[in-house]
């Protein structure tokens, strides 16, 4: 099938060319760092992580997401959804890919990566996450591949595939679980000690995961011959609505404890983000823009008329796609490492070799997402 | 055949580059054993020779993972010599092979090998030879 | 389940006999491992210092100024290759900070003006139940039965979440290439390579060899190392007589640094 992606005109050529373009710089930056080290990031001793995990926390989210088109078709026999859900399931691929390619860029000894294989620890959350990250990989992979060839046949998928399917859904909730298990875990860093964490991660994945999913899908239906069933779009709109809302809610929660308590350590992380302390005041403007983001879009989301709008609708989701990004790309890590545990301020701001790998990284991730939707939407309508 | 004309060229092509080691040999200087150099004070390894050249890197592999993960440092051979299991300041003493570039390096370079043992293990100044 | 030659040596040099029935063992557990080459005893040198559980002492009422701390540090930075690497990237083992960075829970505005502005000693603590052994995905660092939380250098996969984990900032990430950052590279110790964490050791090597920590040699007798195993060690003795703080106990770390006030 993979054969299908190698036609197409001359838009589709050069939006492959226009990736590869960024895939070879961002690899070039990759070179410098790999040559350099990770020196040329703006990461340092207070702050040892920063944009790469932030991607990863934030990707591994959309590559959950997945499941909100899965579970309804699949255990509700919800039919809406049922050309869609592949989109869903290749979209968790290349999320996944991304998530697995932020680690790798990640470490100062990647030739040594192995040794999570080699030297397993169960101990440690990594360890797990690389186990839960693959694991979903290649569940996606199967159930994507095994979908689409039956349809190209015109037969009902495998009853083996049902077993598959069904274990996608759990493992789903327990990519982001484990991620969140990463930063929740650790004493002494109170941003992230919160039991509420890992639910918060779902729930604003499950919003921004769909809302990615609907925008591409907007895309997809300009430039390929696509129809969207209007009832899947609404019921996504809503799913994403509800899902919001208890993102939203989850913020409110954790305001509440912090600044009831008036726990130190739990509010300086909430206070340099959002008051900034003295002169650190870099992610501030960031913050309120994501309240603002958040608040319009539920206000738009919630509201009947312009959740039927498709204007509106799409604004929605850009802001919940943006909004998504500053609370968990960036504002997730920088707020647990600054202040450190004894309140010394030492501010991160990526490097230009940095934000270059990323999109790189990113680049990858949107040409395999390519292929994979280009096969797939040559496989649906030739069935047709 | 089908499309026999993309085929076949394309066979040659791989054919051709996954053999590219072999043809790309021919005509260059068959592989010769350096010359190593040893102007050691001591005339035994802490193993025998034979061994060592074959298994130098599993005793130093060995030696790496008692000392740091297991805290043992000693090491006594079957002659009944012990040895501090040491890269540095055992194999690399000015008795040994101080002069690693005549020693270590010269197997490596023609082999093409490139451990990564130094980027941590300090080299020690070759010890200047008195007259 | 193969037995690999390391655990058959450690195993050997545990029983101190790895003669002919040791071969012979070797050999029925796991044939061909040995080959023709096997040590007749591994273990530790005789004179090492064996201990149930180190820790340290640190009587900051000895450390008013910053030059006997400096001694200690320099002494610790020259012995272990600690580059000097200027800004936020920086590279140490043993360092001082001010009592309400080393003490967050003690914060008291109303502190005696001398302990406010005294450099305290900082290094790692050598927990008990350390985060950073936790989180490390590969092993690399381990806690050792006599307390000391080790870095396996060679292991490292440079991830960086034991620097995360880690609630004291006791770990330092090579981000760059640290030897041209080393003034005089002392040849009987290794440097670092780019792209690996590093820590202060307890001086494990030293232990090993019979000697004390480095920086408890140039304290001048304000650092005490010892063995809390031991009821007359002297650690033991004053931690029992004098009142000492850790850092942020209510962590449950059990840091393993004690300051005396």
């Amino acid at each position: 099938m993979l054969e299908k992606a190698l036609q197409g005109n001359k838009a589709y050529w050069g939006w492959i060319a226009t990736l590869l373009a960024f895939i070879g710089v961002g690899f070039g930056c990759y070179m410098y760092q790999l040559n350099q080290g990770l020196a040329i990031t703006g990461l340092s001793r207070d702050v040892s992580w920063g944009l790469y995990i932030g991607q990863l926390t934030y990707m591994v989210g959309i590559a959950a997401s997945a499941v909100m088109l899965v579970l309804p078709y699949y255990l509700h026999n919800y039919k809406a959804f049922g050309k869609l859900v592949i989109f869903g399931e290749f979209l968790a691929v290349s999320a996944v890919v991304v998530c697995l390619l932020f680690v790798i860029v990640d470490l100062g000894q990647p030739q040594r990566l192995l040794n999570v294989i080699l030297h397993p620890t169960p101990s440690s959350v990594l360890f797990w996450d690389m186990v839960v990250l693959n694991g979903y990989l290649f569940l996606n992979i199967i159930i994507g591949w095994s979908v689409l060839h039956a349809v190209k046949k015109g037969v009902p998928p495998a009853n083996w595939l049902k077993f598959l399917i069904y274990l996608s859904i759990p493992w789903a909730v327990s990519i982001h679980t484990v991620t969140a298990f990463l930063y929740a875990g650790l004493p002494g860093r109170y941003f992230w000690l919160d039991s509420l964490l890992a639910a918060s991660f779902l729930a604003s994945a499950f919003a921004a995961g769909p809302s990615l999913l609907l925008l591409i899908l907007f895309v997809v239906r300009r430039v390929a011959n696509l129809e969207i069933p209007k009832e899947a779009i609404q019921t996504m709109a809503k799913i994403i609505t509800y899902a919001w809302t208890i993102n939203v809610f989850m913020v409110g929660l954790k305001i509440f404890t912090i600044y009831y308590s008036q726990h130190p350590g739990k509010m300086l992380g909430f206070d340099y983000l959002y008051f900034g302390y003295e002169d650190y005041t870099q992610m501030v403007p960031w913050m309120w823009n994501f309240v603002f983001l958040a608040l319009v879009a539920l206000a738009l989301l919630i509201h009947p008329g312009t959740r039927n709008n498709q204007t509106t609708l799409t604004i929605a989701l850009v802001m919940v796609f943006v909004a998504g990004w500053i609370d968990k790309g960036l504002a997730l890590v920088i707020g647990g490492f600054v202040p450190n545990p004894f309140k010394v301020y030492t501010e991160y701001w990526p490097t230009i070799p940095e934000v270059f790998i990323t999109i790189g990284v990113y680049a990858i991730g949107l040409l395999i997402l390519t292929i994979l939707y280009k096969v797939a939407l040559s496989v649906q309508e030739e069935s047709t | 055949m089908y499309d026999g004309n993309k085929i076949i060229p394309g066979l040659i092509i791989f054919v051709g580059l996954v053999t590219f080691p072999f043809w790309s040999n021919i005509g260059r200087a068959a592989y010769e054993r350096p010359e190593l150099k040893l102007d050691a004070v001591e005339t035994e390894c802490v193993e025998p020779a034979e061994w060592m050249r074959a298994e130098h890197m599993r005793l130093l592999d060995d030696w790496r993972d008692l000392v740091v993960r297991d805290n043992m440092r000693l090491y006594v051979n079957q002659a009944g010599r012990s040895f501090d299991m040491s890269l540095t300041n055992t194999c690399l003493s000015s008795g040994c092979h101080a002069n690693k570039a005549e020693f270590c390096d010269r197997c490596h370079a023609t082999l093409a090998v490139s451990p990564s043992c130094w980027d941590c293990h300090v080299v020690p100044p070759t010890p200047i030879v008195e007259e | 389940m193969a037995l690999n030659r390391r655990s058959f040596l450690k195993a050997a040099g545990l029983t101190t006999l790895a003669g002919l029935g040791g071969h012979a063992a070797m050999e029925l557990l796991a044939p061909g491992a040995l080959d023709a080459a096997q040590p007749a005893k591994i273990g530790a040198f005789p004179e090492a210092l064996i201990g149930k559980r180190w820790a340290m002492v640190i009587d900051s009422t000895k450390f008013t100024s910053m030059r006997l701390s400096q001694k200690c540090i320099d002494a610790c930075h020259t012995a272990h290759n600690v580059p000097n690497i200027p800004g936020k990237q920086e590279v140490k083992w043993l360092w001082t900070d001010s009592f309400q960075r080393v003490f967050p829970d003690q914060r008291n505005e109303f502190l005696p003006v001398d302990i406010k502005h005294q450099p305290f000693l900082v290094l790692c603590n050598h927990c008990d139940n350390p985060p950073c052994v936790r989180v490390c995905p590969t092993g690399a660092t381990f806690r050792r039965e006599d307390g000391i939380v080790m870095m396996d250098m060679h292991r490292c996969i440079g991830c960086r979440y034991c620097m995360v984990g880690c609630p004291y900032g006791a770990r330092s990430f090579n981000f760059r290439d640290p030897r041209p950052f080393i003034a005089n590279i002392n040849h009987r110790y290794t440097t670092r390579m780019m792209g690996v964490v590093e820590k202060c050791t307890f001086c494990e090597d030293r232990l090993a060899r019979g000697l004390m920590p480095v920086c408890v040699e140039a304290s001048e007798g304000a650092l005490i190392f010892g063995d809390l195993g031991n009821q007359d060690s002297k650690v033991r003795k004053i931690l029992r007589e004098r009142f000492s703080l850790r850092r942020y106990p209510s962590l449950g770390t059990e840091p393993h640094v004690f300051y005396l006030i």
